[in-house]
C-alpha cells in the first residue's frame, strides 16, 4: 500500500475529472439543446489550445490578451460550424447529424495534424511553476489554476442555465423545440448560441489542459472520455455530466494505482473508462441523473 | 431508395413475388452474370497492382455490407468497426495456427465468433433506443483494441500474428491471382444472402425497426430481437471479410485499425447509399480509390508549386483523412442517398433521353 502515491494519483483524477466534467457539460449542453451527439467535443478542445498556442508563440501576444481573443475566436467558429454544418442537418435522420460530426472530427483532427505536425509543443509559460505544499501534498500551482477555473466554469454555467434570460431560452427549447419557438424563442440562434458556448467552454478546458501538458493531437482524448463521463451522469443532464467527469477521472487514477500496485497489466486507465461504460449500458443505462425516455403511443 | 428504377411499359408485377424479384427483368439479370464472369477473368487480364485493389474492394465491401445491415436497414450505428473486422482476422489465424481446422472453415468460424463477441457489446444497447449502440461500440472498439495489444496468447501483443493461406482440400492458394476467387466466392454469397435477406420477413422487419420503430413494435416486430440480430449480422459479416484479410496479408496487427478505420468504413456505407446493397459495393470502390487517386494526384503534382507550398507528398496521410471526412459531410448534405442514388438517375436519364420525363 503506497499511500503517498495514492493520495498524489487522487488529486490528479479531482484535477482531470473536473475537467472532463467541464468537457462532458459542453457536450451535454449541444445534445440537450440540439439533440446532436457530438463526436468533435475533443477537437473543440484541440482547435482551441492550439489557436492560444498560435498566438502566444507565433504572435508573441500576452497570455491574458490571447486568451479572450481565442475565446472569442472560438465563439465564432462554434456558429460558424453550426450555420455551415450542422444547420442544413436540422430535421434529417439523426444517424445523419451524428455520422456529420464524426466526419467532421476527422477534417479537424487531420488538418490540424497538417498544420502544426505531429509532435507535441510545450505551452508558454503562463505562470510561474511551483508547488503549494497542501497537507503533506505537493500539489503542482497549475492544478490548482486549472481547479478553480473548472469550478468557475461550473458555476458560470450554472448561472446561465438557473438566471440569465439565454439560458432560460435554451433550456425552454430542450425542454420542448415548438412551444419554444411559439413564445417567441428564435430556436435558430439558441442552437447557434448552445454551440457557440460549448466551443468556447471546450476551449477553455482545452487551453488549461494544454498549459499542464503542453499541446498535442492527444488533447483530443477528452472528447472521447466524455462519452462514459455523460452517459454515466445520463445524457441530458448537465449536473450529472460534471459528476459524471469526476467520477471517471477518479476511475482511470484508481485503475491506474491498482494497475502499477497489483495488476502490472500496463496502460489499464485508458481503458477502464469503457469498461464502466459498458458495464452502466447494462445496468443504468439513463445514468445517474438522466431522464428516463417514457413514450406515449 | 428515393426513387424506384425505371421499369419498362407493359412490365407489371402482378404477385409479391415478381415484386421482390432480384432481377426485374432478365436484360438486368443477363447483364448481371456477364459482370460476373467478366470479373472472373480479371485475374488473367489485369496487372498485380489493379488485382490488389479489387481485392481489397471486395475484403472491405463485405465489411461494408456488414454495416449497412445495421446503418442503412436498421437506423443504428457502430463506430467500431474496425475493431470487430480485426477481431475476426485474429480469431481465424488463431484458429487455423493452433487447432486443426483447416483455413477454408476457419474464416466461417471467425466469422460467427466475431458475432457472438459482438453481440456482448451490441446486446445492452440494442435494449435502449437511440444512439447508445454507437456509444457501446465506441468503447467496443478501445476495449477490443487494447485486448489485442495485451493478449499476446491470441494476437501476439505486440508482435503481429501470423496466419497461414488458404488452402483447398490440401491445395494451397498462393498470390493474388488464385486468392482472387477466394475474395469474389465470399463477395457473391454474402451479397446474394443479404440481398435474399431483406426479401424475407426478417429483412423487412429490420427495415421497419428503422422507419418507425413504434409502429413496428405495435405490428408485432420484436425491437430487441431485431436490433440484436442486425447488429450480430454486421460484426458477422466485418468477422468473415477480416477473416478474409488475414489470410490474403499473411499477417495481422493492430497497425490502422483505430477508430479512423471505422469511420472510413461509416463513409464507404454513406457515400454508396445507406441502404442500397449494390451501393455499398460502389461506395467501397470509391473510399479505396480515393486515397490510391491522391496518390497519383501528388505523384503528378510532386516537384510543382503547389507541392512546395502545401508539402503534399509529406502529409498525404492526413490529406486522406481530410478527404474522406469532407466527402461524408458533403455527401450527407448534398447527396443522402449516396452513389446509389446517383447511378439510378444516370440510369433514368438514358433510358429516356432525349425526353426527361
Amino acid at each position: 500500500m503506497n499511500s503517498q502515491l495514492l493520495i498524489q494519483l487522487l488529486v490528479n483524477g479531482l484535477v482531470v475529472g473536473t475537467l472532463y466534467g467541464v468537457v462532458a457539460m459542453s457536450f451535454v449542453l449541444i445534445y440537450k439543446a440540439t439533440q446532436v451527439v457530438n463526436f468533435a467535443q475533443g477537437e473543440l478542445l484541440l482547435i482551441g489550445a492550439w489557436v492560444c498556442w498560435t498566438l502566444l508563440t507565433k504572435y508573441q501576444v500576452p497570455f491574458y490578451v490571447g486568451m479572450p481573443i481565442t475565446l472569442a475566436f472560438m465563439f465564432c467558429f462554434g456558429i460558424a460550424v453550426q450555420i455551415v454544418v450542422l444547420r442544413p442537418m436540422i430535421g434529417e435522420p439523426i444517424i445523419s447529424v451524428i455520422m456529420v460530426t464524426i466526419a467532421l472530427s476527422t477534417v479537424f483532427q487531420a488538418a490540424l495534424k497538417w498544420i502544426y505536425g505531429v509532435s507535441p509543443q510545450p505551452f508558454p509559460r503562463v505562470f510561474e511553476s511551483q508547488s503549494v505544499s497542501f497537507a503533506g501534498l505537493q500539489i503542482q500551482t497549475v492544478y490548482v489554476m486549472s481547479l478553480v477555473v473548472s469550478v468557475a466554469m461550473m458555476i458560470g454555467m450554472a448561472w446561465f442555465f438557473k438566471v440569465s434570460k439565454y439560458g432560460l431560452a435554451m433550456r425552454a427549447t430542450a425542454f420542448n423545440q415548438q412551444v419554444a419557438q411559439s413564445l417567441g424563442i428564435s430556436v435558430k440562434s439558441v442552437f447557434a448560441m448552445a454551440w457557440a458556448i460549448s466551443a468556447t467552454v471546450s476551449a477553455v478546458a482545452g487551453v488549461v489542459v494544454a498549459v499542464v501538458n503542453g499541446v498535442s493531437s492527444g488533447l483530443s482524448t477528452y472528447g472521447i472520455k466524455v462519452f462514459p463521463a455523460a452517459i454515466l451522469g445520463g445524457l441530458d443532464s448537465i449536473g450529472g455530466a460534471v459528476v459524471g467527469g469526476l467520477i471517471i477521472g477518479l476511475l482511470e487514477n484508481v485503475a491506474q494505482y491498482v494497475d502499477s500496485e497489483y495488476l502490472h497489466w500496463g496502460n489499464l486507465y485508458e481503458v477502464a473508462p469503457f469498461y464502466v461504460l459498458i458495464i452502466i449500458l447494462m445496468i443504468k443505462p439513463y445514468g445517474l441523473f438522466g431522464t428516463k425516455d417514457i413514450e406515449r403511443i | 431508395m428515393a426513387t424506384p428504377s425505371i421499369i419498362p411499359a407493359g412490365d407489371f408485377r402482378t404477385s409479391y413475388a415478381a415484386d421482390t424479384t432480384i432481377f426485374p427483368t432478365p436484360m438486368s439479370r443477363n447483364a448481371a452474370l456477364a459482370g460476373i464472369v467478366l470479373v472472373c477473368f480479371a485475374p488473367l487480364l489485369l496487372s498485380e497492382y489493379w488485382l490488389s485493389i479489387l481485392i481489397q474492394i471486395g475484403i472491405y465491401g463485405i465489411a461494408a455490407l456488414g454495416l449497412n445491415i445495421l446503418v442503412g436497414f436498421t437506423g443504428q450505428i457502430s463506430i467500431g468497426h474496425a475493431a470487430f473486422f480485426l477481431l475476426g482476422a485474429f480469431t481465424s489465424a488463431y484458429i487455423s495456427n493452433t487447432l486443426p481446422i483447416p483455413v477454408f472453415f476457419a474464416i466461417p468460424l471467425a466469422g460467427l465468433l466475431t458475432a457472438l463477441i459482438g453481440l456482448v457489446f451490441g446486446l445492452p444497447a440494442a435494449r435502449l433506443k437511440g444512439l447508445y449502440l454507437v456509444i457501446a461500440t465506441l468503447a467496443a472498439q478501445y476495449i477490443l483494441l487494447d485486448f489485442f495489444s495485451r493478449a499476446e496468447w491470441f494476437s501476439g501483443g505486440s508482435v503481429p500474428a501470423m496466419a497461414q493461406p488458404f488452402s483447398l482440400f490440401g491445395y494451397v492458394l498462393r498470390g493474388d491471382r488464385q486468392y482472387f476467387y477466394v475474395v469474389l466466392a465470399y463477395v457473391l454469397a454474402s451479397y446474394l444472402l443479404v440481398t435474399n435477406l431483406m426479401r424475407t420477413r426478417d429483412g423487412r422487419a429490420l427495415v421497419a425497426v428503422r422507419d418507425h420503430y413504434l409502429s413496428a413494435e405495435i405490428m408485432g416486430i420484436n425491437l430487441t430481437k431485431y436490433r440484436t440480430l442486425s447488429f450480430g449480422l454486421a460484426a458477422f459479416f466485418a468477422g468473415i471479410a477480416g477473416a478474409l484479410y488475414a489470410h490474403y496479408q499473411l499477417v495481422v496487427s493492430n497497425e490502422g485499425f483505430g477508430i479512423e478505420r471505422s469511420i472510413i468504413f461509416l463513409a464507404m456505407v454513406i457515400i454508396g447509399g445507406t441502404g442500397s446493397i449494390m451501393g455499398t459495393l460502389m461506395g467501397t470502390a470509391f473510399v479505396v480509390l480515393l486515397p490510391e487517386s491522391m496518390e497519383w494526384l501528388s505523384a503528378g503534382l510532386k516537384g510543382s508549386a503547389i507541392d512546395r507550398a502545401l508539402s503534399l507528398n509529406n502529409n498525404l496521410t492526413f490529406l486522406r483523412e481530410i478527404a474522406i471526412g469532407v466527402i461524408i459531410i458533403l455527401f450527407l448534405i448534398f447527396e443522402p442517398d449516396g452513389l446509389a442514388h446517383r447511378w439510378r438517375q444516370i440510369k433514368t436519364y438514358w433510358k429516356l433521353y432525349p425526353f426527361s420525363h
